[in-house]
């Protein structure tokens, strides 16, 4: 449903970042303070303004460098990809749309999935790429979510998953919307086995990802500033015709009403996820 | 009876038929062959137009003002029915009705979203769009089922979640999802009927079923088809092609896997014959509550997750 804005940003920016008209890309304006500031700088900040702490949104190869111990991710289900089985068609066929995504980002869907570690602990994990159709969720987001999920039940590794989602793909029609019952059931034989399970919530995460597994974390972690909502503002705006609040809908606003553990600046992440995960787990005889 | 935009060929036979018997009256003259021609003929053109809907026109049938609703569906199916109310935490939501209830032998509970049939009522029921109380007074009354070992049978109608601040603050998004969760640990059966218009992650908040059955004219669809259009199309207008691309019929919803069955309703939707549309629902329960009898709670648990489970098409060639 709030995939409505993503298009909507969608047309009046291209991508979370300005890139400045100058050869070699080395300078990037903040989207948040307008600061100039230097491409370098940036990602050694792990793509957070150092002047104003915007949190840029990142690609799967760099969350996974900035959180997991390195070199120890080893990445499942490679060749899981989408199929047009509706033979939808909208101002362009779904088909030519999976391409140009493909062909864009390298990448089969809007998510990443595998094994890691974090500070010597291992984790069953997911990414998710907004930059992939929006981060939108159709078959292949849900199946390997719950891959993931189900290889936890086995191994009990905890899971951890990043978050960046429009929504469900409208594309893929009903198939989309049960990615949402798939995801959950999945995690109800987590919560049975007593893995802990760790939601990273990343701008944005909304509609049918925020209303399943998104939000369903033992502990919700959100990034500063994220959108984190069901229904898009958009789709509120028109529903009673009158002007959000400030800050509606975001990271913090999702703390003050009780919806998330903790708004965690991304440099703190890995550490805190060290914890966080240290201490849950039930210690167990290694399989 | 409020007639839809395309049954515009039926409502001028009906004035026809109005003007003849007005005649007959006020002349004093027998007209009765006219009008019986006429009233075979509307009935030949009821059936043309029924038997080839347009997915965009089964969409206004899902949504006609007059089709049966949750509670008088579950007043006409069931033996006895108590309502019960509210969360326990918030409030209680109109926009979902449910209760526990006997049919037969069966005991069950039984809930659904609620629409209204004019403005007032609607208001009340904020058009069957739950707030996250409504989800979470649906949760509340499936535990119970599930500790007293009651089938649960849920009617899905509903444009979607309401999309609110309120809505918002309260964690619609948690509501839902934590339903979708807990249902699927439940160790009785659920059984569930889209009886009218099954919109998104408003309608699966209690719609994890064991069994889905389709009313003929109901619809089931991520987003609503003018959603769908104003985002894909970029003209809300568009509802009609979006109706069709995303596939959103009962015979579709079948067809992909995700019903099980579609109950048959009267000619011209199940607005002309309630008691009808109850009757049929009641037989499917009756057949269904007996199928899961012989189903232990683990099997009943099982069969639900395995259902889900292999929801999804995509690719997968070997590395
Ligand atoms: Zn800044």
């Amino acid at each position: 449903m709030s995939i409505i804005d993503w298009f909507a940003k969608k047309e009046k920016s291209t991508g979370s970042s300005e890139r400045l008209n100058i050869p070699g890309d080395v300078w990037v304006k903040c989207t948040s303070c307008s600061e100039i500031l230097f491409q370098k700088d940036l990602e050694s900040n792990q793509k957070v303004c150092p002047k104003c702490g915007f949190h840029f949104r990142i690609s799967p190869e760099e969350r996974i460098r900035y959180t997991f111990d390195t070199n120890t991710f080893i990445e499942k289900d490679t060749t899981l990809g989408p199929t047009d089985f509706l033979r939808f068609f909208d101002t362009e066929s779904y088909a030519d749309r999976i391409r140009k995504a493909q062909s864009k980002s390298g990448k089969n869907d809007a998510v990443v999935s595998g094994t890691a570690s974090i500070n010597g602990l291992p984790v069953n994990t997911a990414i998710m790429n907004f930059a992939f159709m929006g981060g939108s969720m159709g078959s292949v987001v849900g199946e390997k979510i719950t891959r993931i999920i189900e290889r936890s039940v086995e191994d009990f590794k905890p899971v951890v998953v990043f978050t960046s989602s429009g929504g469900a793909r409208m594309q893929e029609g009903i198939m989309s919307l049960m990615q949402m019952a798939k995801t959950s059931a999945a995690l109800e034989r987590l919560t049975e086995q007593r893995v802990p399970y760790i939601s990273v919530l990343c701008d944005p995460t909304t509609g049918g990802t925020s209303a399943s597994f998104a939000i369903l974390g033992d502990i919700n972690i959100a990034e500063p500033g994220a959108l984190i909502s069901f229904a898009g503002p958009r789709v509120i705006e028109q529903t009673i015709r009158q002007k959000l609040p400030k800050g509606f809908q975001r990271s913090e606003f999702l703390l003050a009403h009780g919806m998330v553990d903790m708004v965690t600046d991304r440099r703190e992440l890995k550490t805190t996820l060290s914890t966080i995960l240290t201490t849950l787990s039930i210690p167990r005889e290694p399989i | 009876m409020k007639l839809l935009p395309f049954e515009k060929p039926l409502a001028e036979l009906y004035d026809k038929i109005a003007q003849l018997r007005k005649l007959s009256i006020e002349g004093n003259i027998d007209l009765s062959s006219e009008i019986e021609k006429i009233e075979s003929r509307a009935e030949q053109v009821r059936k043309e137009i029924y038997t080839n809907l347009t997915p965009n026109q089964i969409v206004q049938v899902a949504r006609h003002p007059h089709r049966p609703d949750t509670a008088s569906l579950i007043r006409l199916i069931f033996d006895t029915f108590v309502e019960l109310h509210g969360d326990r935490l918030f409030g209680d939501d109109p926009a979902i009705v449910g209760g526990i209830a006997t049919l037969g032998k069966f005991r069950v509970v039984v809930m659904g979203h609620q629409k209204g049939h004019d403005t007032k009522e609607n208001i009340h029921r904020n058009f069957g769009m739950p707030n996250p109380e409504g989800y979470r007074k649906a949760l509340r009354l499936m535990e119970m089922a599930d500790r007293f070992r009651m089938p649960i049978i849920t009617f899905i109608d509903t444009p979607g979640a309401y999309p609110g601040i309120e809505a918002e603050e309260r964690g619609q998004a948690e509501a839902i999802a934590r339903n979708l969760r807990e249902m699927a640990g439940f160790t009785v059966p659920i059984i569930s009927f889209v009886i009218g218009e099954g919109g998104s992650g408003g309608a699966l908040g209690i719609g994890v079923a064991n069994r889905l059955y389709m009313l003929q004219n109901a619809v089931y669809s991520v987003i609503s088809p003018e959603g769908c259009a104003s985002i894909l199309f970029r003209d809300s207008k568009k509802s009609d092609i979006a109706a069709d691309a995303m596939k959103i019929t009962a015979t579709e919803i079948m067809k992909l896997g995700i019903a099980d069955g579609i109950i048959q309703e009267p000619l011209g939707g199940g607005h002309h014959d309630w008691k009808m549309v109850a009757q049929r629902i009641q037989e499917t329960v009756q057949a269904e509550l007996l199928n899961f009898k012989s189903l232990s709670g683990n099997e009943i648990k099982a069969q639900r997750y395995a259902k889900f489970r292999a929801m999804g098409r995509f690719l997968e060639p070997l590395e």
